[in-house]
């Protein structure tokens, strides 16, 4: 059992899309022809309002987001993820995200993906970069019908960092020996939680903390 | 009338060695990215580099006798075979220090070498750096290296940097009787002929060393780059003083015993400056005043430039070294030779130790080429190599004063030493116990795989670098009783380093007086271009 643990968001660090992706790619893989014009075109009229609404606040960035899952069954919802993880997820992988991942590996640590998108979504991913566990937001589902809600706490922000101390606590690794992967400022609270932050292709922001803080800094290719 | 001792000490019979007197120019003294000008107190012994022994006339040409008279071996064409598996294994950019005008002496012997393959059916053949843990060379630092043609024929596929960390790039030998790990690059390890292209800066270069560190990993390494080697080592440019020479005599005899390796050694001479600048090699005695105006107007210079401008130009001046000998054959007897010449170049003999010991630190180091000299590297040339630039015998007595001239400025290259950012702002604060640095942290950063994979796809030294440039420290550490850091500009790096700081060097003197007593014998290492001393 390893002691330790390394945490990588997901999006940004490991791949080069972000969630407006994921969603796209589900508001044109769903339903009637029409539907799927009316949704791809809704998405596109979204998107700067989902811009902004990242760039201001992850939280309800997240909130905003998921209403748009309401009334898919949850199986669709996994086929589409296998779907959407061949045509979205892997031809964005950083070509050296595999590398990072077993250098981890090497030195001992367990692999932990902590990400802001729903969990379906990123179970095919894991299991093709070889990661142990996956903490990610959960959506509810009543009567095998997606509601749009998630699961209370949002992973984000200061949660994922809440998310990774009760990891730890739960699987019994030393919180001041992981490793913690993020590309964005918003995930701060994540990396100064852990012993061993690092920025991966990081954002102004998080580039200039990194430089105060003495954290390495990665541009993954 | 002055006692016969008082006189003998004033009149040294090395022309190297000058004692200051009354009348004495001022010296010109290397402070980091920048010049010192000082007037030092009379009787100080200022020691200057031999003048550059005469190069040979024809470079190619040596090199193709001494692979046709080797020492101990065969002659290389008579170990090629056609459609043999052969790998060149090639110094890095640490070495020579600056980088030397083109064409590079490495190009020189590869041009030889591969025209040679070429000419006996060798098709197989892979260009290695044995860049060890350094850093990977970068693209441009590689093609200047081996010149244009050979890096278009070679470069990527066939002309690499070695990974220490490639989990399938290493692979492992029989251990030493001392059961040290011999690993060795997988690629080298399979090659039927291994032929190293060396450059010999200092006598700590070659012999069993090339192949013993420059392309093994961590796990060969931590035998020998340790804290207590570094303690039992009373010099590490002495073969037999020195602990480090001697496990890496064991690796390499494993080595030798299992595969086939060619060595190629080379010497270069002292003739670090060119000539705008090759009044920087001179005593200040023999400044002409056309020297003396061109010392100020580079002086000048540097101190109006923003540190990083002047250290791009002092990065931008390659040495016109000339190569002063090429031998090849077995690793000990080509060594031998190789050493036998460094001594004759860089030697100067000198009568007794002094109390006190003035080092001017220069821009460059062989871990900051076109880098910052970070306050670790800093320490390393201090403590570590200019400390050991002697056979055995320090010039500085045991529990004197060291008085290092630089501005000890709090900067860190990220790209090229990541790991030394945290080690200086973590580890230091914490302790400075090499042993307690080793046991309780050496390991983490080792395998920390964010500096992993700055090492293997970035261009950063590995994580543990920063470790072994504090034990190289250790002796001097272990040795002197203080160390003065003269013209620091901030309190926090000498204070974290464990080391006082002045703002000029008349007030380092005077405070090395104060910790020595009023008498106390002063002498100062005009370093570079290279020096060495025989301490009698």
């Amino acid at each position: 059992m390893p002691a330790k643990a390394a945490f990588f968001d997901v999006d940004g660090t490991l791949v080069r899309t972000n969630i407006v992706h994921v969603y796209a790619y589900y508001a044109t893989n769903r339903g009637s022809l029409r539907g799927i014009a009316g949704r791809t075109l809704g998405t596109a009229l979204g998107l700067p309002v989902f811009g902004i609404l990242d760039a201001v606040n992850r939280k309800a960035f997240n909130e905003f987001f998921y209403r748009y899952y309401a009334g898919l069954s949850e199986d669709r919802l996994v086929t589409i993820a296998e779907d959407m993880f061949e045509d979205v997820l892997k031809p964005a992988l950083y070509e050296q995200t595999q590398d990072l991942i077993d250098e981890a590996r090497r030195a001992g640590c367990r692999i932990v993906l902590v990400t802001g998108a729903l969990d379906f979504t990123m179970r095919p991913l894991a299991r093709h970069l070889g990661c142990d566990d996956v903490i990610a937001n959960k959506m509810q589902f009543v009567g095998g019908k997606a509601t749009g809600k998630v699961i209370p706490p949002i992973i984000e922000g200061a949660n994922k960092a809440n998310a990774i101390r009760a990891y730890c606590e739960r699987e019994g690794l030393a919180l001041n020996q992981c490793h913690g992967y993020s590309d964005s400022a918003s995930d701060y609270a994540m990396l100064a939680v852990v012993g061993r932050p690092t920025a991966v292709n990081p954002d102004l922001r998080l580039r200039s903390l990194a430089r105060a803080y003495n954290w390495p800094i990665l541009d993954l290719k | 009338m002055r006692p016969l001792k008082t006189l003998q000490k004033l009149y040294d019979e090395e022309s190297q060695v000058v004692i200051t007197e009354k009348g004495s120019p001022p010296r010109a003294l290397f402070y980091g990215e920048g010049f010192l000008q000082e007037d030092l107190p009379v009787g100080t012994r200022v020691i200057f580099p031999r003048p550059p022994l005469e190069g040979v006339p024809n470079v190619k040409a040596a090199i193709r006798w001494a692979i046709n008279h080797p020492e101990g071996m065969d002659p290389l064409h008579a170990l090629l075979r056609p459609g043999m598996r052969l790998t060149c294994v090639i110094d890095d950019i640490s070495v020579p220090l600056p980088p030397m005008v083109t064409p590079d002496v490495r190009q020189s012997i590869l041009e030889v070498v591969l025209e040679l393959c070429a000419d006996s059916g060798v098709d197989d053949v892979h260009l290695v750096i044995a860049n060890a843990l350094h850093r990977r060379m970068t693209e441009g630092e590689m093609k200047r290296m081996v010149g244009e043609k050979i890096f278009d024929a070679y470069y990527p596929d066939r002309y690499y940097n070695h990974d220490a960390e490639d989990p399938d790039g290493m692979t492992e030998l029989e251990r030493t009787s001392h059961n040290e790990v011999v690993a060795v690059n997988r690629r080298v390890a399979e090659s039927d002929l291994i032929v190293y292209v060396n450059i010999n800066f200092v006598p700590m270069n070659g012999g069993h060393k090339s192949m013993g560190t420059g392309v093994t990993n961590y796990a060969s390494l931590r035998h020998h780059h340790n804290p207590k080697t570094i303690r039992e080592s009373d010099s590490y440019m002495e073969p037999k003083a020195s602990a480090l020479y001697t496990k890496n005599s064991r690796i390499g005899t494993v080595i030798d015993n299992t595969l086939k390796v060619f060595h190629i050694e080379t010497t270069l001479n002292n003739r670090m400056f060119g000539a705008p600048t090759d009044f920087l090699a001179k005593k200040e005695e023999d400044y002409t005043e056309a020297d003396r105006l061109k010392f100020q107007a580079l002086r000048f210079t540097l101190s109006k430039l923003p540190r990083a401008a002047a250290r791009k130009v002092l990065n931008a001046i390659p040495a016109p070294y000339d190569v002063t000998g090429v031998f090849a054959g077995a690793t000990e007897p080509t060594h031998a030779k190789t050493l036998e010449q460094s001594w004759k170049q860089y030697v100067v003999p000198v009568e007794g130790q002094s109390d006190i010991v003035i080092f001017p630190i220069p821009f460059v180091s062989p871990y900051s080429v076109n880098s910052v000299l970070n306050p670790l590297l800093v320490q390393v040339m201090g403590l570590g190599y200019f400390y050991n630039l002697n056979r055995g015998v320090p010039l500085v007595k045991k529990g004197g004063v060291l008085i290092l001239l630089h501005p000890a400025y709090d900067e860190f290259d990220p790209v090229q030493h990541p790991s030394y950012i945290e080690f200086f702002h973590r580890l230091l604060p914490e302790t400075r116990d090499s042993m307690k640095l080793e046991h309780k942290y050496e390991k983490e950063f080792a395998e920390n795989p964010s500096y992993v994979h700055l090492y293997r796809k970035g261009n950063a030294y590995h994580g543990v670098h920063p470790f072994y440039m504090w034990y190289w420290g250790e002796n001097g550490r272990q040795h002197v009783g203080k160390v003065i850091v003269a013209g620091a500009e901030n309190n926090h790096v000498p204070a974290l380093l464990g080391w006082d700081r002045t703002d000029t060097l008349s007030e380092a003197i005077e405070e090395a007086r104060g910790f020595m007593g009023r008498s106390a014998s002063i002498s100062l290492l005009r370093i570079a271009p290279t020096v060495m001393v025989d301490v009698k």
